[in-house]
């Protein structure tokens, strides 16, 4: 039995779902930020397991959903150069620009290749010295940390014909933006066990305190996603919001120092565009000054075009947790998971995308909650 | 003989006559692929003929668990028994890339060759081109086969019926992880490999004795379980509701599916059949299964809905939630950031 397991049993979960029943004491409504939490309430039915009265949002934690599509107009850019492959997360493959994919850049003869780590992307350079090799450093602080790492390796081994696509989000700032919506009804938050993993629990005080908004940082398993909103409803109820840990054998308070200091060495913020929410300042990562080198737009003289969203998409209100899919006039019409038009229907992790492919039932339900 | 196919192979001159002879037939040895006719002729048989026909392209060539070869006849083989058939015979054709390694070829014919031996399924006949290095990856094969359709069975992916038993006959996923994670450069602890193998015999077994209590068997390649089973719940206008507890799954191939961010549902198995059939025969027919290693972990996994139907598939998880299975969009892609 692996580690996951226990974390999956209904032994463990039922109790878990009795006691939120029990709780629940008013209408809550409670936005998980990361797209890894949106998928696994999914793929496990857990909304069909929860009462009436908890509504479910989804937030800007997919982190190809909240790139914006210029951006990867520009990778497109990139990728039809003819030195150029794009080393990049399988994630990335068919998430549409303005017009086309990197799926279709690669059929129309662009060199495009999945790898599953940057380390991957840089060993294909060392292969291949006659191109120009370009990962699209795509995530959050759970990414940043190991394409930081890369970009050093590459200074170090002298690998001149790797560079990244600086497209790294972080998420504080993001969060702090989106709360400080008034339109923004959330009693509780979520908050995302890998990025957690990184900044630490702490990280997520000053929001909790600004916004009396209740936070449980959780893990990604039945259980752990079960014992998180029963934290956030306790804390609602108690009318004592604050930051409860409930993935402690991931996430510590502080975090992770020295994946942060890797990041700090390389990185440093910069103001950042998301899909749906706009420009938030220092909520991306770019190039430190004396890792410029490693700007692979910079060095193909592309720039990213100023953002605009595809006529009648409403990923950025679904983003926020304004709109349900539904709501959206393309859902299921003209953004079906096979021609998708915006960023929610993309990713698999997307909430749109999640909704289409696992089904109405939680989606009535949301409606009819939210 | 020289080490490494050229084009020369493929000019139907000399050094192809060269490769057929030296190579091909040294593995292949049906009477009809000796001949070297245009075309194989064959016994009479009474009754339906079925023909499947199905290309193989996959990328790597040797994998744990099989290879290319034995992949193209086992695949064919699964789809004529998949309609109640007996496998007959089958066709053999290879379009190679220029430079590909003969000692690889050889190897690949030799494990067509013990494929086909095994199944008792004779190649009959086949064709081999070869194209400039560059105009195909290494080496595709076809194979297409002929079988004797049961006449005492109409099996099909319409005829799944309300209130029937749904059986997988193996563990999930073993084929696609295998795969993709070759393809990936993981190495899985505890071993994985793909279960490449023919079910004539498995098939053979459950409809011996059988009087029409199956009524669909599907073999779940690509698309994985999710998708066929779509595929018979719309073709047959039937709901289907399957378990996740009762899913077979081997330890390492679910954790490479986490590690890889991949679901089991969605991907190949390429020696494993579904069963759609009566309720009252299921236990037996399970029984049957189980007999053989082929069947070893076949498992109940859910039932055919009794009520007004939508042509939908729902799971109920491991922690008794419930969501809907779609059809697998575009390729199944690993999700890491």
């Amino acid at each position: 039995m692996n580690l996951a397991e226990g974390f999956r049993s209904r032994g463990v979960t039922a109790p878990l779902v009795a006691e939120i029943a029990r709780s629940l004491e008013r209408p809550v409504r409670i936005m998980e930020v990361c797209g890894t939490h949106t998928m696994s309430i999914f793929r496990h039915g857990i909304r069909s397991l929860l009462p009436e009265g908890i509504t479910l949002l989804s937030g800007p934690g997919c982190p190809v959903c909240v790139t914006p599509a210029s951006q990867i107009d520009a990778m497109l850019a990139a990728a039809d150069r003819e030195e150029v492959t794009i080393a990049t997360f399988g994630d990335l493959i068919r998430v549409p620009g303005n017009n086309r994919s990197l799926a279709g850049a690669r059929g129309r003869g662009a060199r495009v290749e999945i790898v599953y780590s940057p380390m991957d992307a840089l060993a294909l350079a060392q292969r291949e010295p006659a191109r120009l090799v370009l990962f699209p450093a795509i995530g959050f602080e759970t990414t940043a940390p190991a394409i930081a790492a890369t970009v050093l390796a590459a200074e170090r081994m002298g690998i001149a014909n790797f560079a990244v696509i600086e497209a790294n989000k972080t998420m504080p700032q993001a969060l702090a933006a989106l709360m400080d919506d008034p339109l923004l009804k959330v009693d509780g938050l979520l908050c995302p066990g890998h990025v957690s993993a990184i900044i630490g629990s702490k990280a997520y005080g000053p929001l909790a305190e600004r916004h009396r908004l209740a936070c449980a940082v959780a893990g990604f398993e039945p259980a752990d996603i079960l014992a998180g909103l029963l934290s956030l409803i306790r804390q609602i109820n108690a009318g004592e919001p604050g930051v409860e840990n409930c993935y402690t054998r991931a996430v510590a308070e502080d975090g992770n120092v020295r994946a942060r200091h890797l990041i700090e060495q390389v990185f440093e913020p910069v103001t950042s565009e998301w899909r749906g929410l706009g420009a938030i300042a220092a909520s991306g990562l770019r190039l430190k000054k004396q890792y410029r080198r490693f700007d692979g737009l910079a060095r193909l003289g592309i720039a990213v075009q100023p953002a605009h969203e595809p006529k009648g998409c409403r990923c950025g209100e679904i983003l926020k947790g304004r709109l349900l899919p539904p709501d959206c006039p393309l859902y299921g019409t003209a953004c079906t998971p096979m021609r998708p038009v915006g960023p929610c229907m993309v990713s698999n992790e997307g909430t749109c995308a999640a909704h289409f492919r696992y089904g109405t039932g939680g989606t009535r339900r949301m409606a009819a909650a939210g | 003989m020289d080490t490494f196919i050229n084009l020369d192979h493929g000019s139907g001159g000399l050094a192809s006559q060269h490769l057929i002879g030296n190579l091909f037939l040294k593995y292949l040895t049906s009477p009809q692929l000796r001949d070297l006719e245009d075309c194989a002729v064959l016994g009479e048989y009474a009754g339906r003929i079925a023909l499947s026909t199905d290309s193989y392209v996959v990328d790597p060539l040797f994998f744990p668990g099989g290879d290319i070869g034995c992949l193209a006849v086992h695949g064919t083989i699964n789809d004529l028994v998949m309609r109640g058939a007996r496998p007959l015979a089958l066709s053999l054709a290879l379009i190679i890339e220029e430079g590909f390694a003969l000692d690889r070829l050889e190897r690949i014919i030799a494990s067509v060759a013990a494929a086909s031996e095994a199944a008792g399924v004779a190649v009959v006949t086949g064709d081999t081109k070869v194209v400039p290095r560059g105009k195909v990856d290494q080496l595709f094969i076809n194979t297409s086969g002929i079988g004797l359709a049961s006449h005492r069975h109409d099996i099909s992916g319409k005829k799944a019926q309300p209130g029937d038993a749904v059986i997988l006959s193996g563990t999930l996923a073993d084929h696609g992880i295998t795969i993709m994670s070759c393809q990936a450069g993981i190495e899985i602890d505890g071993g994985i490999a793909s279960d490449t193998q023919p079910l004539h015999r498995l098939v053979g077994a459950l409809l011996e004795n059988d009087a029409g209590s199956v009524h669909v068997l599907r073999d779940p390649t690509r698309g994985g379980l999710a998708t066929s089973l779509c595929e018979i719940a719309a073709a047959s206008r039937v709901d289907i509701a399957i378990e996740e507890d009762r899913l077979p799954i081997k330890p390492a191939v679910g954790t490479a599916c986490e590690l890889i961010g991949l679901d089991p549902l969605y991907l190949a198995n390429e020696g494993k059949c579904i069963v759609v059939c009566d309720r009252d025969g299921a236990e037996e027919i399970l029984q049957t299964m189980r007999r053989l290693p082929e069947g070893r972990d076949a498992a109940l996994i859910g039932w055919v809905g009794e009520g007004r139907a939508e042509g939908r598939v729902s799971l109920t998880t491991r922690i008794g939630g419930s969501r809907l299975l779609e059809p697998l969009t575009g390729q199944p892609l690993p999700r890491i950031c």
